[in-house]
Parts: C-alpha cells; sequence; structure tokens
C-alpha cells in the first residue's frame, strides 16, 4: 500500500506552495498530483464520449435508411465493415456493443468519478491530495490501458465485441474474437475503479479538515462516497463473471454453455452443463448499482450548482444524504428486476418488484428535494445553472418510466424495446450528462483561471436540450409499438414500420445535436486563451474549492483550511455578505 | 510531493486506523465480493448439475492437505516477522518474511505438480464444469498467492530502506501485507474443503 512520498518536516515547515521542480512528464503526464490526474481522466473520458457518440451517429444512418449506401464516408470502411457503402449486421452489432461499453465505461465514469471526484474531493475536504496519489496515478493509467485495448479491437481482423454491453452468454461466448478483447479492456477497467474506489473511501475518512465533520460535507462529497461502496463491492462480481467468461472463450469451459447447444445448426462440442441465467444475475449485480454509480455524482454536481446560484441553502440536506445511503444499500438488492423475462418464477419476481419500488423513493426524495431548493431563490440563470435546472426535468422523466419496467405485467410488453432504451437514456444521456455538462462549466474557472463563454454556452445548452428529447422521447412510442432493440434493419418487421418514420427523425436529431456539440468543443478549448480571468471565487460559493487560490496550488492549501460550518450558508441573515464560506468563522 | 497527507503513519484519531490500513480493509472487502461471486457461481453451477465427482475422488487430498498446512503455517512466520519488527528486531524481521516467502513458493510449486498430474490425466478445464471451477478458482488463487510473494520480497529488499526513515510507516505496510496473506490464506480454507472433500 504504497502512500505516497511523507516529508519528515513538520507541517507548518511545508507551506510553501512552490511547485517542485519536476520535469514535464513527473508534472503533467505520470503526475501523482490529483488536480493534474482529474484533468487527465477529463480529457480522457470527454475524447471517448465524443468516439462513443460517433459510433451511434453512424448506427443511426442504418436505422433511419435501412441497407442504403451511407454518403461521403463510406470509403473510411474495410469490407468487413461496408460492403459497397452498405453497413454489415456484424458491424452495425460491434458498434451497439461498442457505444454501450464506452458510453458506459469509459465515458461517464472515469468522467463522473474519475474526473470531478479526483479533482473536487480532495479540494471540497480541505486536503492536500488523495490518500495514495501513486495509486492514484496508477488508477488512471489502468483506465486508459483498457480504454486503448476496447477501442482498437475495432481494428482486429475479427472486429470488436458483438454481443451488447451487456454481454449476455452463450452469443458472447460463441460470438468472433472481439469479445475476448472486450473481457481483457473489462478486466483493466475494473482494476482501475478498484484502485479509484478505495482511495476515494481512504480520503474521504481520513483527510476531511479539521472541523469538516460528515454532516458538513458538501452534498457532492457524499455522492462520490457511496459512489465509491458501489464500485468498491459491486464491481468484483463482474469481474469474477468476466473471469468465468473469458475461461470460457479462451480454455473452452462451459460454465454459461449449456448442453445440447446447436449454433449454425450443430451442436456445439463443449462439456456443457453451463448455465447462461448464472452470467446474467453476476452481471446485474454489478450493472444495477452502476446505474446509481452513473447518476449519484450528477445529482451531487447539481447540489453544489444549485444551491450555489439560487443563493439559497439545499433543502433537506440530511435527508438527501440519509437518501443516498439508503440507496447505496437497496441497489444491490434490485438487480434481478433486469430479468423478469428469465423464467425466474413469481415469488422471485414479487420480491424484486417489491425491492425497485421501494428503491424509487430515495430517488424522489432526492429530486424533490433539489426541485424544492429552487423555492424563492434568486436564481441566477448562468450556463452550469441551466444545465443543473434541466437535470431535473430530465431525470424525473427517465425516472418515472422506470416506474412501469419495474412491474412485471408491464415489463413483459416492454422489455428489450426501445422504451427501455428511452427510460435509461433520459437518465443517463439529458440527465447525467446534464450534470456533468453544469459540473464542467461550474468548475472550468477553478481548474483553469478562466471562465467559459456564456454565449456559447447558453447555446450549446439549447441545442442539446432540444436534441435530446427530439431524440429520446419517439423512442417511448417505439417501444410500447413493440420495436426491439438491437435490430439491424427494422422495416423488417411489420410492426415496426408503422413507427419508421420516427427513426428518420431521431437520426437527423442525433446529427443536429452533433452540430450543437461544436460550440462546447469550441469554447472548451478556446476559453483556455480568451476567457474571463477568474479570481479565486468566481461564483461566490461557500465549499473549500473556492477558498484557494486560482488554480489551487500544488498542495492546494496554503495552510490547512479550518471549518466552521455545513457547506451551503447562503443568505445567512445579518451577514455582510450573501454567502458564508466554510473556513470563514463569521461576522457575530 | 504530497508532503502534507496525513494519517500515513499515526492512526486517525477518530477512525482508529491509518490510511494504509482503511485501504488494505477496503481492498479485503473488494475481493471478498470477487471470491464472494466465484463461490455462488460455483453452487449455481453445482446445483444444477446432473453430476458433480466427488473432489475427493479425483483430486489429490493429501497433497492438497500438505499444502494447507504450508499455508498457515506461512501466515504464522508473516505474523511473526510483523511482530518481530515491532520489537525491532531486525534480523528476526527478515528471517520470518523470508519464510512467508519460502513457504509460499513450495505452495506454488506443489500446486504445480498437481496440475501437472491432472493434465497428464487428461484433465483439463474444458473436461467438465468441475474441473472447470478446480483450475479457475485454483488458478485465481495461485494468482493471489504469486502477488503476495512479489509484495513481500518487495518489503524484504528494496522496500525495507523504508524502515531507516519512516519505521512506524514501514511496520503499516507489514501490517498491511499481512491482512492480505491472511485472507488469502482464508480464501484457500474455504477452497479446500469445497473442492476437495465436498
Ligand atoms: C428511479 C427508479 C428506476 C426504476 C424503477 C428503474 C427500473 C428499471 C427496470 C425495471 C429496467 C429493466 C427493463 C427491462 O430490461 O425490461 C431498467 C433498465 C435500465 N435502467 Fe432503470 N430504473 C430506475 C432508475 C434508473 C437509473 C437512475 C438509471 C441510471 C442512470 C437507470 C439505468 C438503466 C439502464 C442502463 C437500464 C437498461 C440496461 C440494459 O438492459 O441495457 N435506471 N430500469
Ligand atoms: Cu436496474
Amino acid at each position: 500500500m504504497s502512500s505516497g512520498h511523507h516529508h519528515s518536516h513538520p507541517p507548518q515547515e511545508a507551506h510553501s506552495n512552490h511547485e517542485p521542480d519536476l520535469p514535464f512528464w513527473q508534472k503533467y503526464i505520470f503526475s501523482v498530483d490529483h488536480k493534474v490526474i482529474g484533468v487527465q481522466y477529463t480529457v480522457t473520458a470527454l475524447i471517448f464520449l465524443l468516439v462513443g457518440f460517433c459510433l451511434m451517429l453512424l448506427m443511426r444512418w442504418q436505422l433511419a435508411y435501412p441497407g442504403k449506401e451511407i454518403p461521403w464516408i463510406a470509403g473510411w470502411f474495410s469490407e468487413r465493415q461496408m460492403l459497397g457503402g452498405i453497413m454489415l449486421p456484424e458491424f452495425y452489432n460491434q458498434l451497439g456493443a461498442m457505444h454501450g461499453t464506452i458510453m458506459i465505461f469509459l465515458g461517464v465514469v472515469p468522467l463522473a468519478v474519475g474526473g470531478f471526484g479526483n479533482y473536487v474531493i480532495p479540494l471540497q475536504i480541505g486536503a492536500p491530495d488523495m490518500a495514495f496519489p501513486k495509486l492514484n496515478m496508477a488508477s488512471y493509467w489502468l483506465f486508459l490501458i483498457g480504454g486503448v485495448i476496447m477501442i482498437s479491437s475495432f481494428f482486429l481482423p475479427e472486429g470488436a465485441a458483438q454481443s451488447g454491453w451487456t454481454s449476455y452468454p452463450p452469443l458472447s461466448v460463441v460470438a468472433a474474437g472481439g469479445q475476448t478483447t472486450w473481457l481483457v479492456g473489462m478486466l483493466f477497467l475494473i482494476f482501475s475503479s478498484l484502485l479509484g474506489s478505495m482511495n476515494f473511501i481512504v480520503t474521504i475518512v481520513q483527510l476531511r479538515a479539521d472541523g469538516l465533520t460528515f454532516f458538513r460535507l458538501p452534498f457532492f462529497v457524499w455522492a462520490q462516497f457511496v459512489t465509491s461502496f458501489l464500485l468498491l463491492l459491486a464491481f468484483p462480481p463482474l469481474q469474477a463473471a468476466a473471469v468465468l467468461q473469458f475461461m470460457d472463450r479462451v480454455f473452452h469451459t462451459s460454465f454459461f454453455l449449456p448442453s445440447g447447444l446447436v449454433v449454425a445448426g450443430k451442436v456445439l462440442e463443449v462439456a456443457g452443463g453451463g448455465n447462461p441465467i448464472l452470467w446474467q444475475h453476476l452481471f446485474w449485480f454489478l450493472a444495477h448499482p452502476e446505474v446509481y454509480v452513473l447518476i449519484l455524482p450528477a445529482m451531487g454536481i447539481c447540489a453544489e450548482v444549485m444551491t450555489c446560484n439560487t443563493r439559497k441553502p439545499l433543502y433537506g440536506y440530511k435527508s438527501m444524504i440519509y437518501s443516498t445511503i439508503f440507496l447505496g444499500f437497496m441497489s444491490f438488492v434490485v438487480w434481478a428486476h433486469h430479468m423478469f423475462l428469465t423464467n425466474m418464477g413469481t415469488k422471485m419476481s414479487t420480491f424484486f418488484q417489491i425491492t425497485t419500488m421501494i428503491i424509487s423513493i430515495p430517488s424522489v426524495i432526492i429530486l424533490t428535494s433539489l426541485i424544492l431548493s429552487l423555492w424563492g431563490g434568486s436564481i441566477r440563470f448562468k450556463t452550469p445553472m441551466l444545465f443543473a435546472i434541466a437535470f431535473l426535468p430530465m431525470f424525473a422523466i427517465g425516472g418515472l418510466t422506470g416506474l412501469p419496467l419495474g412491474l412485471t405485467a408491464a415489463d413483459i410488453h416492454l422489455h428489450d424495446t426501445y422504451y427501455v432504451i428511452g427510460h435509461f437514456h433520459y437518465i443517463v444521456a439529458p440527465g447525467t450528462l446534464f450534470g456533468l455538462f453544469a459540473g464542467i462549466y461550474h468548475w472550468y474557472p477553478k481548474v483553469t483561471g478562466r471562465k467559459m463563454s456564456e454565449v456559447l454556452g447558453k447555446i450549446h445548452f439549447l441545442g442539446t436540450l432540444i436534441g435530446m428529447n427530439c431524440i429520446f422521447m419517439p423512442m417511448f412510442i417505439m417501444g410500447i409499438a413493440g420495436v426491439s432493440r438491437r435490430l439491424w434493419d427494422p422495416t423488417q418487421y411489420a410492426h415496426a414500420v408503422p413507427t419508421q418514420p420516427l427513426n428518420v427523425f431521431i437520426s437527423i436529431a442525433a446529427w443536429c445535436m452533433a452540430l450543437g456539440q461544436i460550440p462546447f468543443i469550441i469554447n472548451f478549448f478556446g476559453s483556455l486563451i480568451w476567457g474571463k480571468k477568474a479570481d479565486d471565487n468566481p461564483w461566490q460559493a461557500t465549499t473549500l474549492e473556492w477558498a484557494t487560490s486560482t488554480p489551487p496550488p500544488h498542495g492546494n492549501f496554503a495552510t490547512p483550511p479550518q471549518v466552521y460550518r455545513g457547506p451551503y450558508e447562503y443568505s445567512v441573515p445579518g451577514q455582510r455578505t450573501d454567502f458564508l464560506p466554510q473556513n470563514v468563522k463569521g461576522d457575530n | 510531493m504530497s508532503a502534507l497527507i496525513r494519517y500515513i503513519s499515526k492512526p486517525h484519531p477518530v477512525s482508529g486506523v491509518t490510511n494504509a490500513k482503511l485501504g488494505i480493509w477496503c481492498f479485503l472487502a473488494s475481493e471478498l465480493m470477487l471470491f464472494g461471486g466465484l463461490f455462488s457461481a460455483y453452487i449455481v453451477l453445482r446445483g444444477s448439475a446432473s453430476e458433480w465427482p466427488h473432489g475427493s475422488a479425483v483430486l489429490n487430498v493429501p497433497l492438497a492437505t500438505l499444502n494447507t498446512l504450508i499455508l498457515i503455517s506461512s501466515s504464522v512466520t508473516m505474523v511473526m516477522s510483523w511482530a518481530s519488527l515491532a520489537l525491532k528486531n531486525l534480523k528476526k524481521f527478515r528471517f520470518h518474511l523470508s519464510m512467508t516467502i519460502l513457504l509460499s513458493l513450495a505452495f506454488l510449486v506443489i500446486k504445480g505438480f498437481e496440475y501437472h498430474s491432472k493434465f497428464e490425466h487428461h484433465h483439463f478445464p474444458s473436461t467438465d464444469n468441475f474441473f472447470g471451477m478446480y483450475f479457475t478458482l485454483t488458478g485465481l488463487h495461485a494468482i493471489h498467492i504469486l502477488g503476495g510473494v512479489i509484495v513481500n520480497a518487495y518489503l524484504l529488499f528494496p522496500g525495507s530502506k523504508l524502515y531507516e526513515t519512516e519505521p512506524e510507516q514501514f511496520l503499516g505496510r507489514i501490517e498491511a501485507a499481512g491482512l492480505y496473506w491472511h485472507f488469502v490464506d482464508l480464501v484457500w480454507i474455504f477452497l479446500f474443503p469445497v473442492l476437495y472433500l465436498l
């Protein structure tokens, strides 16, 4: 357990904030500073998000115009991917599987946890760094290696994984070679997230500034704390499952292969006796907690952005924390609501229906608290705030559409249709991503010393808000009409033909929304150069990351901060300013 | 560098542990879930299997018993090395830690012989799910042993320099390595009856 370097000087002597004179590669590439690692995670994850988005833009052509030649770019692809400019079904499946994998495991989680968690947590708790800086660096590099392995599988002769981000056997076991690469990449990513999550837990428990009790922590830190436990405890069963699937593929065991399995008209020559449903259990035991890993950090960001921009305390701070903890526990006992159609019997399905309904309650409490936090505030409609406000209805739509899925009677009809795609994208895409965008606009000045452009930010916001809704709202209609997910050519099914115009509409909306991201990209890089200079506390916020200089020096704080109060003391009566930073004693 | 990180060698007044100790407990919790997942898979597969060989009929129980004794002894020497270090007896510390490493290597060698004889009898992971599980579980466990050997060897040789400057922190590292080692030992104590005796 390497724990970084330890100086023998007592802290008083080590006050100087000079960046030690490190060579460039140690300062910016193999850095152990949580801020550099946070930025590395953020930029890498944003690139992966863009890649995953582009894969989807490509798929949208096939969905809108099945079997038509792709214009302009068909020449970029090999014959195993496109034949005469027409996307092959195998390639469509690769795009789909990799879109999901990249978005979840290489995009959203690394951005939300690796990026924001790494950069913000030590600052918000008044710590000089993470508890284990070298493990932190290792976690980033493992993530990058895992990501590169994943992406590089497109360039293998057999192509990338084709069995969806869920990798259900037996298909995934008998599928072409890319699946093995997927499993190996996954092992790296799981290991990376393991190192990251234990680091976060230890940092939050051990390194809080003096006076910063657990119930004075910003909600963002709480959200990350619970998230870390989910990552720590839910990922290993997937690791176990990945190892078993790896054995099935490479050493020809039959953990997931039943006896007498027929593939392409021939009985598969394996020992058999395996159980494909076992994979689903192990997978969803991770993947349901994983959906809370996707959403909790975004909720945390929204709490920070909204309190600061309404100039009001958080409504129901403590009930939000208790809800988050409860959510964390409950998320381990709902997984089989993804498997209602696996013949589990009514007793089991009743259990999982009940737990699913119960877990909706804390989500509703958190959402309601956030909405009530707006009440009576003098709201500053800055770009981060716009994204944070928009998060609320988007998450609400996503959550409410989850309820019918959690009840077997409705799920029998809706399972594996576009309705499910609509449900979880409302939560993850306009939901979580809005939270993450809010976070980027909110903390950018702290990280870079410059503000992002409000004009470009608002264009980006509007384009994304309209785009997202045009993309995902029609999916509910298609799903209710019975259109299955993962179809290469929906028009082959009579019942899917009437909703085919919606597919065209969605695709056009998606391509337009891609254009809507250009202002963001310009803003993100351009503001480094022409952004307005930001001072230490440009948003007049209360939490500790704003109490240090901008950008924060190596070691974060000139003197270890002392905390006197809770995180959201805005508009306290009788004070000179409308905000009381956590490290300020106050006027009276 | 990260000069100001607290509780690297002294325990936190409230949590009562150092960073490294809390870290290793988190790590072990996650390891528990990993092996827990695999054990559940074992139970599910065995429960639904039409036939499942009796471990003692196809596996070498005496050899595995020997290995169990070796691993338990290595846990004892691991504790002794930590205790010797706490008493500042460096020579004994080195001796016991070396013994731990040697015993772990002995475990791996015996495991290697066991695997070899399985292969000679044409028992491979693909033979059936019993052997699939046997090789997966013991293989993963062996990787953990190997990891422990590497960590302990690091602490015995280059890593022990830390003792000169930060004796308490170094003692903490030995303790963390010890906790990991006991966990690996414990996993084997589960694996042995499950695979060989039941
Ligand atoms: C608020 C209450 C929620 C309920 C009651 C709920 C319920 C469900 C159910 C029952 C399914 C399975 C549908 C099926 O396959 O037939 C499902 C799928 C899904 N949900 Fe939710 N959900 C909720 C919130 C969330 C949240 C917060 C997220 C993530 C950020 C999320 C992400 C997903 C994903 C990714 C899937 C689909 C996975 C797949 O099959 O590929 N859900 N939801
Ligand atoms: Cu779920």
